[in-house]
């Protein structure tokens, strides 16, 4: 999502004679990439549904399996759950930086940014990996929990576990939309609502808040969206007890070679992804049209 | 709040909102503090890597009691090891070339298009970031099983540019956003054709723009797990699949050695990329 990369284009499109041969230079200039989308891209998201229905035979059996079988709805419940849990986690601490970033002035934005961009680049491996180390049962979170008396706790192959280490991998895609919006508000609006008198906790709630949702509920979609669909931290930070749909969906594939449950799978993620995608882009829709107009 | 009331309108927003009272400065404190946790909390977990790659000991227990470079001798007598980090590198090196092309060409028609196709083209070409991964590895694992293209280098590269497309595009077109169209009038006038304006207008002006889009792609490659957990194979496997099998199998400090390679070459082509962004963006101003 280019929420935070793309400035309006300065002026309007190029006049426009001579369209049909510009037309087709276009075409060839987006030829590769639609090869490339076509065959590596949307081909396999095709393939994934066919087989969906047709594994082993035509037909809704993959599906009736999956609502069907109990294990299968529990994992899809604790997805569920885990990913509105860490979206939770990334907001509460996300809100705070993002608005900070707003008031510093141009070093202390770079700073915070840097401190932002860098892990949002760093090794996905790398990361988990760090989680596996400090989250051991014998690791450096459960030595400091013990230097309060408060330990050991089993943190590796927990649902607490794999919440601690998606959400602060996830963290940056809350901070970036978040910021996008909150750069864009118009502070004499803060000025103007504390010159009629509000408190500055009114001016928040009535302002400022409502000002940023839309920021807030990009990088919510974002979090929740990634967390539906994330594999490589939760399977090595938690456990069989504590798989989530990916999870199941790698077992039944690769190892039970069960293409048609783990495309059922895949569909039913992807038809959630887009469900959200819809509906948030509706709610967005919707907010903007009411919002009172921030920008210059 | 009633002493100091509004300030003319006139006077610009981004004035810094002066702490003037001690309660106000008290609660950006608190803000500071906070959020220099979080920096904390997202920064400092990932560099515990590197003195665990210097221990001395068989064990994964952190931090190190004893030191010792064996995990990266280790790691480089290692055929497997050294061969999957040779093949990450051919591997991000071609998608870099293949994306690079492919993204800049597909971001110079996008800067062609109406604001209504661009939207469209945009949300299709970005679709690769927001579609879960898992649910294109599992098509693209059926697929290269049929076409016999699991643990090749081209079926690989494909996979990944892709997914590196989008990380292309973004800046590529961001810089031509920037880019003042009377540059490419000019040379039009001045007697250029469409090709001798691409080549000397257009693309050395976009060219930050570009070397950041290829950092990018590469680092995206260097780093994907999912779709390469899929379609590898013993003779092509990427070195994020090598760590996904170490965590997973054993407890060999090599994993450290090769997470702390991997952070030190991310994290500098990142910062270079930043670097060159942030460049951009000040001589656009």
């Amino acid at each position: 999502m280019s929420v935070s990369a793309s400035p309006p284009l300065p002026a309007a499109a190029a006049p426009p004679p001579g369209r049909t041969r510009r037309g087709l230079r276009n075409g060839s200039l987006f030829l590769p990439a639609a090869v490339l989308l076509a065959a590596f891209f949307l081909a396999p998201l095709a393939v994934m549904v066919v087989r969906a229905f047709t594994d082993p035979q035509t037909g809704l059996q993959n599906f009736s399996w999956f609502f069907g079988d109990a294990v299968q709805v529990d994992v899809l419940i604790r997805t569920f759950r885990t990913a509105l849990i860490v979206t939770v986690v990334c907001a509460l601490l996300a809100y705070p930086y993002a608005y900070l970033m707003t008031v510093v002035g141009p070093l202390g934005l770079a700073v915070l940014t840097l401190l932002v961009l860098v892990p949002f680049w760093t090794s996905l491996m790398v990361r988990t990996f760090a989680w596996v180390i400090l989250l051991q049962d014998t690791g450096v979170v459960n030595d400091v929990l013990g230097f309060f008396g408060l330990g050991p706790v089993q943190l590796i192959r927990t649902t607490t576990g794999v919440v601690i280490g998606m959400s602060q991998i996830l963290l940056p895609f809350m901070v970036m939309p978040l910021y996008a919006v909150m750069r864009g508000i118009d502070r004499r609006l803060l000025q103007a609502s504390s010159g009629l008198g509000a408190k500055p906790l009114t001016t928040f709630v009535k302002v400022w808040l409502p000002l940023s949702l839309p920021g807030l509920a990009a990088g919510a979609l974002m979090v929740f969206i990634s967390s539906l669909g994330f594999y490589v931290t939760p399977a090595l930070l938690g456990s069989p007890d504590t798989a989530l749909v990916s999870q199941q969906i790698f077992t039944q594939v690769n190892g039970l070679l069960e293409w048609g449950r783990g495309g059922a799978m895949g569909v039913i993620v992807l038809v959630m992804t887009l469900v959200l995608l819809a509906v948030s882009a509706g709610a967005l829709r919707l907010l903007g049209g009411q919002r009172p107009e921030g920008r210059a | 709040m009633s002493a100091p009331t509004v300030t003319d309108g006139a006077t610009r927003a981004s004035v810094p909102a002066a702490p003037r009272k001690p309660k106000r400065r008290v609660g950006r404190g608190l803000l500071w503090a906070f959020s220099a946790l979080v920096a904390f909390w997202l920064v400092a977990p990932a560099l515990v890597v590197i003195p665990l790659s210097f221990t001395d000991k068989q064990s994964l227990a952190f931090p190190p009691t004893g030191w010792s470079t064996r995990w990266y001798e280790n790691f480089f007598s290692d055929p497997t090891w050294a061969a999957s980090l040779w093949s990450s590198i051919q591997v991000g090196l071609l998608t870099t070339v293949v994306a690079t092309v492919v993204g800049t060409a597909a971001a110079l028609g996008l800067a062609r298009l109406g604001p209504r196709g661009q939207t469209l083209a945009r949300g299709a070409l970005m679709a690769p970031i927001i579609v879960p991964v898992i649910v294109v590895a599992v098509g693209t694992y059926a697929l290269f099983l049929r076409f016999r293209l699991l643990g090749t280098l081209p079926g690989f590269v494909a996979a990944h540019t892709v997914l590196a497309l989008p990380f292309v595009i973004i800046p590529v077109s961001a810089s031509l956003a920037g880019l003042d169209r009377r540059l490419q009038d000019a040379a039009a006038i001045c007697g250029a054709n469409r090709w001798a304006v691409l080549r000397q207008i257009t693309l050395p002006l976009v060219a930050p723009g570009i070397l950041s889009g290829a950092l990018f792609a590469f680092v995206t490659s260097f780093d994907e797990v999912v779709i390469s957990l899929f379609i590898q194979s013993p003779y092509l496997r990427t070195l994020p699949v090598q760590m996904y099998g170490s965590i997973t199998r054993d407890t060999d400090p090599t994993i450290a050695a090769a997470a702390t390679m991997i952070l030190v070459i991310t994290t500098s082509l990142v910062v270079v990329a930043s670097a060159v962004a942030l460049r951009r963006i000040k001589h656009a101003r």
